[in-house]
């Protein structure tokens, strides 16, 4: 009919319209994200208290993932008065290097837990694991009695080594080959306590 | 505020931004001449191209109103790179950070309820509790930091403290009640079984619960002072009436921290009990802590009761 416009070429050439595409879509990823991998504050840890998880923090750090916590609890405290009043220091980028993947979310049916670290007693948190209502009555959060079991240990290593491949983490091979023992007698409540008390200690909060 | 590791970086997004604004004007300049419209009478012009052997597409002039739309972003987006950071380690004219904000947000706060927090501060425990703007405020206070464990009606749960009956682990004076909050508190009950044995232990429960005149064993009992005498008075004193210094609990009262049957204190004495009270003087600082303080020792001591 008329002259191959330009317009046409594109609508008409597959792999044109693909990589066109693809070129003004990426835009946003490549000037928002790539260069957060770049950013001292986002790649090195807050200060010398943000420390790689040790074997048992690590198991309950995936008991945590497993049990789907994350689908209530976030753990991002953003810089409003109104959070930090409540849940001590904002979160910053730093806190978070040793986290693959880290557990920020966006949904409080639950309070945040980036700094529940020490906020309760050991003891504290076994009852509300068992059951949330022995300790507080109104609370609607499952309980999870099934945690007193003993942990998996039996891919600790091969998990530490997978870590070591990304990431800043560094586990020597004592650590890695201590792991198991560090585990032994452990229950998944052990872990996933140990994993809360160390949340958030980085930056002021309850000691 | 980007800190990158190289300055490679802050000129990737410096051109990456800059490219793609130019691209955006460059995109509708390139258009705007495109189509002239149909004037009366006149068949208006095609796209050019055809699809399903007569469908084709009109090739009208981009509406006005879209046009200036269009416009409004493109300076939008140039006004907000200079305004805000965004363009590298631009910092923007308006020198905006979140952080920045949140600490503007806080200095209001500060300005607004630090006097407040600090006419308290500088008041006496006991006046303060009498105060009902004050209890009011360490109310607020209590249901935000401590009703988790202690419950909103400050009554406690199993192995958590009742605040409201005026019985008292580490001693009601307020400024021990404001020493606990600031500092914590390590309750240590040892575990006893292996030393008592299982025969020992029903003994000595059963003398327990003779102290605060619960059903019992008396010849159970009777076995029980000598093993009490010789293993738990040490804490709980010979009478069974506790220790402040320590937290050891009064045995001869009705409050129970973790249950009087027979079987829970079976339980308590064999394997011991261990919770702690979290220090909160560096989270909520001193001049918070004397309002909870006071709003824990009100919850005991009402006003004009004494």
């Amino acid at each position: 009919m008329a002259q191959q416009s330009k317009h046409d070429f594109i609508e008409r050439s597959v792999g044109w319209m693909i990589v066109l595409t693809l070129l003004v879509v990426s835009v946003g990823g490549l000037v928002e994200i790539v260069p957060l991998f770049f950013q001292k504050s986002t790649t090195t840890p807050a200060n010398e208290m943000v420390k790689p998880y040790d074997p048992l923090r690590l198991v309950g750090r995936d008991v945590y993932v497993r049990e789907g916590c994350y689908n209530c609890h976030s753990q991002m405290i953003r810089p409003f008065r109104a959070e930090t009043e409540r849940y001590g220091h904002y979160s910053v980028a730093g806190e978070f290097v040793y986290d693959h993947p880290f557990q920020w979310g966006s949904k409080r049916t639950g309070p945040d837990l980036a700094r529940v670290g020490g906020r309760y007693s050991d003891e504290w948190h076994r009852v509300h694991l068992i059951n949330p209502r022995d300790v507080v009555p109104e609370s609607n959060m499952p309980a999870f009695p099934w945690l007193e079991r003993p942990v998996n240990a039996s891919d600790i290593e091969d998990k530490m080594r997978s870590l070591n491949m990304v990431g800043l983490h560094k586990y020597s091979d004592e650590e890695i080959a201590g792991a198991k023992a560090a585990l032994e007698g452990k229950t998944e409540m052990d872990a996933v306590i140990a994993y809360l008390q160390g949340m958030g200690l980085a930056l002021q909060n309850v000691q | 505020m980007a800190d990158f590791v190289s300055g490679f970086w802050n000129a990737y997004v410096m051109v990456l931004v800059a490219l793609s604004l130019a691209f955006c004007v460059f995109i509708l300049v390139s258009n705007m001449g495109k189509g002239k419209g149909a004037q009366k009478g006149e068949k208006v012009e095609l796209h050019g191209h055809v699809w399903d052997e007569t469908l084709a597409e009109y090739n009208n002039p981009l509406p006005q109103w879209w046009k200036y739309l269009y416009w409004i972003t493109v300076f939008f987006a140039i006004f907000y790179v200079a305004a805000y950071p965004g363009f590298g380690n631009v910092k923007g004219f308006l020198g905006w950070s979140s952080k920045g904000q949140y600490e503007g947000e806080m200095a209001k706060a500060d300005a607004t309820y630090a006097p407040i927090f600090k006419k308290y501060a500088e008041m006496d425990l006991a006046a303060v509790a009498a105060d009902p703007e004050a209890q009011a405020m360490g109310r607020r206070l209590f249901l935000t930091y401590c009703a988790q464990c202690h419950g909103a009606d400050a009554r406690g749960a199993k192995g958590f403290p009742n605040l409201a009956d005026n019985d008292w682990l580490y001693g009601g004076e307020p400024d021990v009640i404001k020493t606990t909050i600031l500092g914590g508190r390590q309750g240590m009950m040892p575990p006893m079984g292996a030393a008592l044995g299982s025969d020992g232990t029903e003994d000595v429960a059963n003398y327990v619960r003779s102290l605060s005149g619960l059903a019992n064993d008396s010849l159970r009992a009777g076995r029980g002072k000598e093993l009490f005498e010789q293993n738990c008075a040490a804490c709980h004193g010979a009478d069974g009436k506790g220790m402040h210094a320590v937290g050891a609990p009064n045995l001869t009262d009705e409050t129970w921290l973790y249950g009087s049957s027979k079987a829970t204190i079976i339980e308590t004495i064999t394997k011991g009990r261990s919770n702690r009270m979290p220090a909160f003087e560096a989270f909520l600082g001193n001049d918070k802590t004397h309002l909870l303080a006071a709003y824990v020792y009100g919850l005991s001591n009402k006003a004009g009761a004494k």
